[in-house]
């Protein structure tokens, strides 16, 4: 545990520092947010309409810049192979790693996201389901996240193939995600959060285990 | 170093296999065909119901292909059988093709019965999404240079990929009904008269003998190109 | 805190193959180290020197042949069991631009669940500049702070690649005061390196 937690200090302390990924991810987050207006217009009922889905993609492509680099750089500069050789597992290098991009990057992008729900003029009553939905699926993204960083860390441009790789399979967290916030649009209730809760709850368990087995094969080979 | 487990059984059965599983192929074709274009025309849709005989099979061995390649990439990963490796990663470039295969069809047909040629569908949306678990795969397989590494890791996402189709089916199924697109597809796809049944029949066991006898000349042609750059490294050695 | 050694009583290695690439980098490898010993392994670039080491720490698999420690009267064969005895130095010194030696070394105390032990930056020389993010820091500094890193962790089998490069004279010193305290401690250590090294120790020259 105590070595979990050092790996997870110095990962939320990385991304922290200047230069580090916390703050561009928010950045980007709210870049591409102000430019959805600009694309489909400024009338505020599409904008209303829309926000929360604009939000939930904005959202998960603002997850995907620190993503790719989550073990490159520690594979990169040969940390990969003193966390290897120290007493914490794979799944535990893949369990600090994920919960430290989360807290860095989908924690922050869920506190932001009110206000950028302001700019978009999303009705009252959906603030709590898109707090909500954000808070429960951008784990979601950093678990699948995390599995595809790992498969992809000796790809000099990984970067590139990331995207590609992982959209498919998050396609469930943004629907279930702008489900949840057009359910409270609309007045009914559609179970979308739970659907996301569960899958969120089965992604954030099953990584480890995954992540761990793609870490050993590039460790190995 | 290729260690294969004893490729050259494989390609002295394959090899004695494969005329007979082109040929059976080209007969299926030949009947589905005939079948297709003889069959009456639709009440409903008209001559557009022969799309279906070219779409539904695509549709079917994009999926099976899929699946296919989930567990060779099982398989390759558990008992470590380079040949299997080999089959997943030959098999998805082909899986590829008959999804796209199935989204053109799937277009095609919506011309006539949407009015347009993009719907978003559940099932056309669905493959969509098959389409690029597909093109992440073989992308994956193309960016990692040291053969085995790739394999492996390929192998994984497949896995993943396979876990989670049916929730990205399921997410999709669900999405649609959220946004109450009017469906002229409804689920189960639209119902189908007897007379149609034999010649969608026969193209499915057709494309179905097609991607299983590409798959055994493409799985040839890259173990005999692994064997020419084993030679020309030996050479250079 | 358990700082001291785990001991290593020997490391086994018998018909060590390697391949990588394709190619049959060595074969046939066989040598035992008991505690106290020292190897150093020569060889042109390309001969395996790394390669070895990597097979020692359990980072690769072996093509043939097996590798076994002997530690607390148990007989050790797995990789990522061996992996919690092994004392890293390899090519990359893991330095984060971002954070402070001082910062780095109290990470790495508690990921090795040994005791921080801050006056280990004056040993290494370190001590004006373990405040300073490392990017600030030269080649021989990195270096420096991972002999630091090393000798915290208190790993009883080290594996030193190239340890020399980019170290000024006191800084090879310092390594080799490191590397004797290592080995009459107990220790036992495989050194890669192509320079010579003031060391009573076997030789083992790769081709």
């Amino acid at each position: 545990m105590r070595a979990l937690g050092a790996l997870l200090v110095r990962d939320v302390r990385l991304a922290a520092r200047a230069g580090g990924s916390a703050v561009l991810a928010l950045a980007f987050f709210a870049a591409v947010v102000t430019l959805v207006p600009f694309g489909i217009g400024s009338d505020a009922k599409l904008l209303a309409r829309v926000a929360g889905g604009v939000l939930w993609v904005a959202a998960v492509l603002a997850n995907l810049l620190a993503l790719d680099r989550l073990f490159q750089a520690d594979y990169e500069d040969g940390s990969l192979d003193l966390l290897a050789l120290s007493p914490l597992s794979f799944e535990g290098i893949t369990v600090a790693k994920m919960t430290a991009h989360w807290l860095t990057t989908g924690l922050p992008l869920t506190i932001l996201s009110p206000v950028l729900a302001l700019l978009l003029n999303l009705p009252a009553t959906a603030y709590t389901a898109l707090i909500v939905s954000l808070l429960i699926g951008t784990p979601a993204v950093s678990a699948i996240g995390s599995v595809a960083a790992a498969l992809t860390l000796s790809i000099r441009r990984g970067g590139l193939l990331f995207p590609l790789l992982v959209l498919p399979l998050l396609t469930p967290v943004v629907i279930f995600g702008a489900g949840a916030v057009l359910a409270r649009l609309d007045g009914v209730e559609n179970g979308a959060i739970w659907l996301l809760a569960a899958f969120s709850v089965a992604a954030v368990l099953l990584a480890p285990f995954v992540g761990a087995a793609a870490l050993r094969l590039n460790l190995s080979e | 170093m290729f260690g294969y487990a004893n490729p050259k059984r494989f390609m002295e059965l394959s090899g004695r296999l494969l005329p007979w599983l082109g040929a059976t192929t080209a007969i299926l074709f030949a009947a589905g065909l005939y079948l297709s274009f003889t069959a009456p025309p639709d009440y409903r849709q008209g001559d557009t119901v022969r799309i279906m005989f070219i779409h539904v099979p695509a549709a079917w061995v994009a999926m099976m292909g899929y699946g296919f390649m989930a567990l060779a990439s099982l398989i390759g990963l558990v008992n470590r059988h380079p040949l299997a490796d080999v089959a997943a990663k030959q098999a998805a470039p082909l899986g590829a093709l008959f999804t796209a295969l199935a989204l053109i069809t799937g277009s095609l047909w919506g011309r006539p019965m949407w009015g347009t040629y993009w719907q978003w569908d559940g099932r056309l949306t669905s493959f969509l999404l098959l389409l690029f678990l597909y093109l992440g795969y073989i992308a994956l397989w193309n960016a990692i240079e040291n053969e085995v590494r790739a394999a492996k890791a390929a192998a994984i996402l497949a896995l993943v990929g396979v876990v989670n189709l049916p929730i990205i089916e399921f997410s999709v199924q669900w999405w649609t009904t959220l946004h109450q697109g009017e469906s002229i597809f409804r689920r189960g796809g639209p119902t189908i008269s007897a007379v149609f049944l034999w010649p969608l029949f026969i193209m499915a066991a057709a494309y179905t003998l097609l991607f299983f006898t590409l798959l055994l000349v493409r799985m040839r042609t890259e173990i005999l190109e692994r064997r020419m750059r084993a030679l020309a490294l030996a050479a250079n050695a | 805190m358990g700082a001291r050694l785990r001991t290593v009583h020997y490391l086994e290695v018998a018909d060590l193959a390697c391949v990588r690439g394709g190619r049959a980098v060595f074969r046939d490898l066989s040598f035992r180290l008991a505690r106290g010993d020292a190897l150093i392994v020569g060889g042109p670039n390309g001969s395996g020197k790394t390669s070895l080491l990597r097979l020692l720490a359990g980072l690769l698999p072996p093509a043939a042949g097996t590798i076994s420690i002997s530690a607390e009267g148990t007989q050790i064969a797995d990789r990522e069991e061996r992996a919690k005895f092994i004392g890293w130095l390899g090519h990359y010194d893991g330095a984060k631009p971002q954070l402070t030696p001082r910062e780095a070394l109290r990470f790495f105390a508690r990921l090795y669940g040994t005791a921080s032990d801050p006056s280990l930056l004056e040993v290494v020389g370190l001590s004006r500049s373990a405040d300073l993010p490392c990017q600030y820091l030269s080649a021989g500094q990195k270096r420096r702070l991972a002999l630091a890193r090393l000798k915290l962790c208190g790993r009883p089998l080290w594996l030193l690649d190239e340890p020399l490069a980019s170290l000024d004279a006191s800084g090879k010193a310092l390594l080799l005061n490191l590397l004797r305290d290592h080995l009459a401690g107990g220790g036992i250590a495989v050194i890669a390196t192509h320079d010579p090294l003031d060391l009573d120790a076997a030789r083992l020259p790769l081709t």
